[in-house]
């Protein structure tokens, strides 16, 4: 393995109507296993999966929100959040959960992880990336 | 004949809550369950179409789908009435049919 390269994560569904979300988690952490330069983008219902206060206890399925405040401890600490689609969809970031990383280049300081992005934004994200993967 | 519409898909992503409410006539139920909660929501670009069609048409939201998600009761649009599963059942037995709109 000597190649690094961009991945960028695409999760356009909402968490549980569909297996997309956890498939993809699934194989975003594999692939900070394999020590890839992984970032994830959350456009239109993707923006739920990661919303707070989930609580699947009635439903009797796994509620695996919190795994995403592990994609820190993986150096996943590009996050990105398309602006318009919280707004279609009446959230702000505070909606969202609070994913933060630990910055070993600034004596580990505690910092935010999710950032919200224009469309504009995020095109330019997916023109810098090498491999792209949609969920 | 009263009819009680369930709707599961998301208003963002799907046209079914859309078409339901183009249906739905008046005196009908709309339940939402699964993904169809977030058409509950107020403040999002679905919610007029909600809010107009609840002038005839009773709403009603499944707790259980909501709390999956994480979305609080007081981010709903006001008069959706928040059911249990128990009130699904009774909704369904109610109403002289069920139409699913997947």
């Amino acid at each position: 393995m000597s190649e690094t390269k961009k991945f960028l994560f695409v999760n356009r569904k909402a968490p549980y109507g569909t297996i997309y979300a956890w498939e993809s988690l699934e194989v975003v952490l594999i692939s900070a296993a394999f020590e890839q330069d992984a970032r994830m983008a959350f456009i239109d219902d993707g923006v739920y999966q990661i919303a707070k206060g989930q609580d699947t206890s009635e439903l009797g399925i796994k509620n695996f929100s919190p795994t995403y405040n592990a994609l820190g401890d993986y150096d996943i600490n590009k996050i990105y959040v398309e602006k318009e689609s919280l707004e279609a969809r009446g959230l702000t970031v505070d909606d969202l959960l609070p994913l933060t990383y630990e910055d070993e280049d600034d004596d580990w300081a505690e910092k935010d992880s999710i950032k919200v992005v224009s469309s504009a934004e995020l095109a330019e994200l997916m023109d810098q990336s090498d491999v792209i993967l949609s969920f | 004949m009263a009819i009680l519409h369930t709707v599961n898909k998301s208003p963002f992503e799907r046209d079914a809550l859309k078409a339901c409410v183009r249906m739905a006539s008046k005196g009908s139920s709309v339940l939402m369950i699964e993904d169809g909660v977030y058409g509950a929501t107020k403040g999002t670009t679905a919610s007029n179409m909600v809010t107009d069609a609840m002038k005839d048409v009773n709403f009603y939201v499944l707790s259980a789908d909501l709390k999956a998600r994480g979305v609080d009761e007081s981010r709903l649009i006001e008069g959706i009435k928040v059911v249990n599963y128990s009130d699904f059942v009774n909704l369904t037995v109610e109403n002289d049919k069920v139409q699913s709109w997947l």
